[in-house]
């Protein structure tokens, strides 16, 4: 089949500055070049360089360590070209300057299965790293506390190893003893000695409070354990994993096209904006060029979910601050924009609309009215909501100041979307790197200038009124055309030929019945999601279900950092931080 | 014949005030849906106000459980405190020429040591409970109390020095002529700010203020020891209404063609309306900035009142 796509083919013989830079500085014969279908430079780096080859990256216009993991390559049948390898941890740095990124691999064999970490060099590394510990079991040398961060901490095995079960029913039947329970409620106990904190200062014994699991303002099951003197924090420990549902082990055993629903699941309030990375990185593997109408469509549904999923963080950022009106009437604006989804899709919150290819079916009649009656609606309301909650000063006083982080802090810890824009740096992956066609809209990045939990709410809501204007030029732009491309890795591919054309019938039934066979590639798609970058990173092995999908997700990197920013501040400061970062718990844990 | 009214105001006071602090429940449910563009509960009855009484059912068939880390006398005895305290305040209410429980000639101070009793429930409510959010919650209570006390107190003293009694029955006949509100406007602007942060209501219930502390004092309460406390919350709402009533808006006074109390209820209903728009309206400011707003705003507004009134009656007198 499509082989031709692999290793070494895709190239345009041309090396990327960067690439030939650094050729120069380490010497190119410590390189392995492997090329992928996202044109990412892919390089695979000596363990031992590892380290200073990220710094010299750091320094030279890759600020932001985008994404850490690893993969498990031992059942992995095509990897002709790769030094030799069992484990692969792989880095995915971003940069700001030349509109492009660079993967960096680093092999690892079973044998010696441990690799020096990075968290000195990147702090967010931390996170990144505990996790790629918890999963794969491989050995970050340095790292100040590689314990378990997803999974329980009883937990045994590493579960994205490919020889880890993926379902309950291929594992020992679960008794819960109550020795069982015991010793698992035991582990949950929180001791500040395990994060380097004092019981007590001088005369004053600190209290720890137990934020969450189940918190009213926690947004999800979030546990973040917090130092007090009094009522101030004296410092805090973010916890998470409660809302593991190992949807990257899931995207092992689903089809490529059967995996699209679980993708809605992950940022649960972004509905098919999860969908679009997921389908495009597909589409770039299986060569498919999406038709105009499907590009027009998936942005206009996906600016409707952004509208809605900032809507329900303005609502809860009121709420939080103890404002409780604004939701509600936040709520029926969102219930108007989900009558539009629910006549396009029949679904709500996850109509899982997207598909390899296009979209599953093409506009109802009539959605124009729907959807200029709420494009004319909302630009209203929000001016309404300005007056009522923004400009509120006892809102203002509650959260101006508050929560600051800077430019270089939020590079430095992976901070993206709004939490990054609100800090003054002018960066949208909408317009400097655009996908998907966005490049055909006209639409403004609001940016802010403190960094401060006010400033954040400030650039949501503007993102809001910038969304409203994308659908507009949606609507009125709206292409003629297919709704799903004719490729024949379409899935399911477009039926009305399958009754006359033999070729067109086996294609459609080996795809519904198996799932479309996408060729042996790499590739990651990166895009502004509702609440800043979410990557698709999928390897496919030319079967029917991925071999290794990675989700990188925003809001696992925001929460990481709210330690850093909540020192010294009241109780009820940690409450509008929580609010301002407007996170999913879902989309932490994946 | 006299002690019989005295009996049929106490009785008819206790019941009236209960009920009506049950229906409030209800109301005020309603009203916050009316304003926030939903329906309330709306099912059990007429417009739904069956649901006080299902509210109080409910909470009787519950179970009365006591957590076995709570310090359990005293856990049980704190929702009592609140509900006897504000009970007791409507002691001094007027609520005509000749009708009410008892004319103390310290009924001002009276009602206020009573509201100050009420603080004790908070207290011992968060303390006995053992629980972190309940003892910051019962904290933030007691310094909320003691700062909004001194100046809740002392925004009263204008009128007193006006009417010249602190006997709730005097201030109220010395209104004949015009409202205290108009002469005594900063005390009464203070005195209705104290009464919110009093009764623990947005945008004051830093207490309770569940999106930082769950419940607060009353996260370990449940069944009807925390029907108790709603209750006596919805008492300290309506008793702080029918204070602000009596000592600046006249009282029972008004057109003869009504029965007093009708007037007092009246009034009464306006304030309760008005702590209820409050909550639908405001955010809740953080706990050092409702300190600050109380030290450094609310008392020296009272005290320049306080000398203002001060003068201008001397100077009358003289």
């Amino acid at each position: 089949m499509a082989m031709v796509r692999q290793f070494g083919s895709s190239s345009n013989g041309e090396q990327p500055k960067v690439v030939s830079e650094l050729f120069n500085k380490f010497d190119a014969s410590n390189f392995v070049t492997q090329h992928t279908v996202d044109e990412i430079p892919t390089l695979w780096v000596a363990k031992n360089q590892i380290r200073s080859v990220l710094r010299h990256l750091k320094q030279s216009g890759y600020p932001m360590l985008l994404d850490l993991t690893a993969v498990d390559e031992r059942t992995r049948v095509n990897k002709q070209g790769f030094p030799d390898t069992d484990f692969t941890v792989v880095y995915h740095l971003l940069s700001f300057e030349y509109g492009a990124d660079i993967r960096l691999k680093v092999a690892l064999p079973e044998a010696d299965i441990s690799i020096p970490s990075i968290c000195d060099i990147w702090p967010n590394a931390n996170w990144y790293e505990r996790e790629t510990w918890d999963m794969f079991g491989i050995q970050f040398d340095g790292h100040p506390n590689l314990t378990r961060i997803l999974m329980p901490p009883t937990w045994e095995g590493h579960p994205l190893r490919k020889d880890h079960p993926a379902r309950a029913t291929e594992m020992e039947p679960f008794r819960m003893t109550p020795e069982r329970q015991d010793y698992e409620q035991e582990a949950l106990k929180f001791r500040p000695e395990d994060w380097g904190m004092k019981r007590k200062h001088k005369d004053t014994e600190f209290m720890f409070l137990n934020m969450g699991p189940n918190h009213p303002a926690a947004h999800g099951a979030f546990r973040i354990v917090l130092q007090l003197d009094g009522e101030v924090v004296v410092d805090a420990v973010s916890d998470i994993g409660y809302h593991h549902r190992g949807a990257e082990k899931m995207a092992e055993r689903q089809t490529w096209h059967s995996f699209i629903p679980y993708t809605d699941r992950i940022d649960y309030l972004g509905g098919v904006m999860n969908n679009l990375p997921y389908v495009m990185a597909i589409e770039k593997m299986a060569g498919i060029d999406v038709p105009d109408r499907a590009k027009v469509i998936r942005i206009m549904l996906a600016e409707l979910f952004r509208i809605q999923s900032h809507l329900l963080f303005y609502g809860t950022y009121a709420t939080d601050i103890g404002q409780m009106s604004p939701i509600f009437y936040m709520f029926s604006d969102r219930e108007q924009s989900f009558r539009i989804i629910e006549a396009i899709t029949g679904g709500r919150m996850h109509p899982a609309w997207f598909r390899i290819g296009g979209v599953a079916e093409d506009l109802p009649i009539g959605w124009e009215k729907l959807v200029r009656d709420f494009v004319n609606h909302l630009p209203g309301r929000l001016d309404h909501y300005d007056k009522m909650v923004m400009q509120n000063s006892i809102l203002k006083k509650r959260s101006q100041g508050i929560g600051i982080y800077t430019k270089e802090e939020a590079i430095d810890w992976g901070i993206t979307g709004p939490g990054l824009r609100a800090t003054g740096m002018d960066f949208d992956f909408r317009r400097d790197r655009t996908y998907g066609g966005y490049d055909w809209f006209d639409f403004d990045i609001p940016v802010a200038q403190n960094g401060d939990v006010y400033d954040r709410a400030v650039v949501r809501i503007e993102e809001m009124r910038q969304s409203i204007r994308i659908v507009e030029q949606c609507l009125n732009n709206m292409p003629e055309g297919l709704y799903k491309s004719e490729h024949e890795l379409t899935t399911p591919p477009i039926k009305e030929r399958t009754m006359h054309d033999i070729e067109t019938l086996i294609h459609h039934f080996v795809n519904v019945s198996w799932g479309p066979k996408i060729p042996v590639s790499e590739c990651s798609v990166t895009i502004e999601a509702t609440k800043g970058l979410n990557t698709y990173y999928l390897i496919s092995d030319g079967g029917t279900s991925s071999y290794r999908t990675r989700i990188r997700t925003p809001s696992f990197a925001h929460l990481q950092q709210i330690p850093l920013i909540s020192k010294g501040l009241l109780i009820a400061d940690i409450v509008a931080i929580i609010a301002s970062i407007d996170f999913v718990m879902a989309d932490v844990d994946r | 014949m006299e002690d019989l009214l005295i009996y049929v105001v106490i009785f008819g006071t206790l019941i009236g005030a209960m009920t009506y602090a049950a229906i409030l429940v209800w109301f005020e449910r309603r009203m916050l849906a009316w304003w926030q563009d939903r329906l309330g509960p709306n099912r059990v009855g007429p417009f739904g106000i069956g649901l006080a009484l299902a509210d109080i059912l409910k909470l009787l068939a519950k179970e009365d459980w006591v957590p076995p880390f709570a310090d359990k006398k005293v856990f049980v005895i704190a929702p009592c405190f609140v509900m006897i305290a504000m009970l007791m305040g409507f002691a001094v209410v007027p609520y005509g020429p000749e009708t009410y429980i008892a004319d103390l000639n310290i009924g001002l101070l009276f009602f206020m040591g009573m509201t100050s009793l009420a603080v004790y429930a908070v207290l011992l409510g968060g303390l006995s409970s053992n629980n972190k959010f309940s003892l910051i919650g019962g904290l933030r209570s007691a310094a909320q109390m003691v700062s909004y006390e001194v100046f809740m107190g002392l925004s009263l003293m204008g009128v007193v020095m006006l009417s010249g009694s602190f006997s709730l029955v005097d201030i109220v006949e010395s209104q004949q002529d015009g409202w205290f509100v108009i002469s005594q406007f900063f005390g009464f602007v203070v005195f209705v700010v104290a009464g919110i942060a009093e009764s623990h209501r947005l945008p004051f219930d830093l207490p309770e203020a569940e999106q930082e502390l769950v419940g607060g004092f009353h996260t370990e309460y449940s069944g009807m020891k925390f029907g108790i406390f709603m209750v006596g919350e919805y008492l300290g709402v309506i008793l702080i209404s029918a204070m602000i009533a009596t000592i600046f808006f006249g009282g029972w006074i008004g057109p003869g063609f009504l029965p007093p109390i009708f007037w007092l209820a009246a009034k009464t209903f306006c304030f309760v309306m008005f702590f209820i728009l409050l909550r639908a309206a405001m955010p809740r400011p953080r706990y050092d900035q409702l300190m600050s707003l109380g030290w450094k705003v609310m008392l020296p507004i009272t005290l320049v009142n306080l000398v203002v009134t001060g003068g201008v009656v001397l100077w009358m007198n003289t």
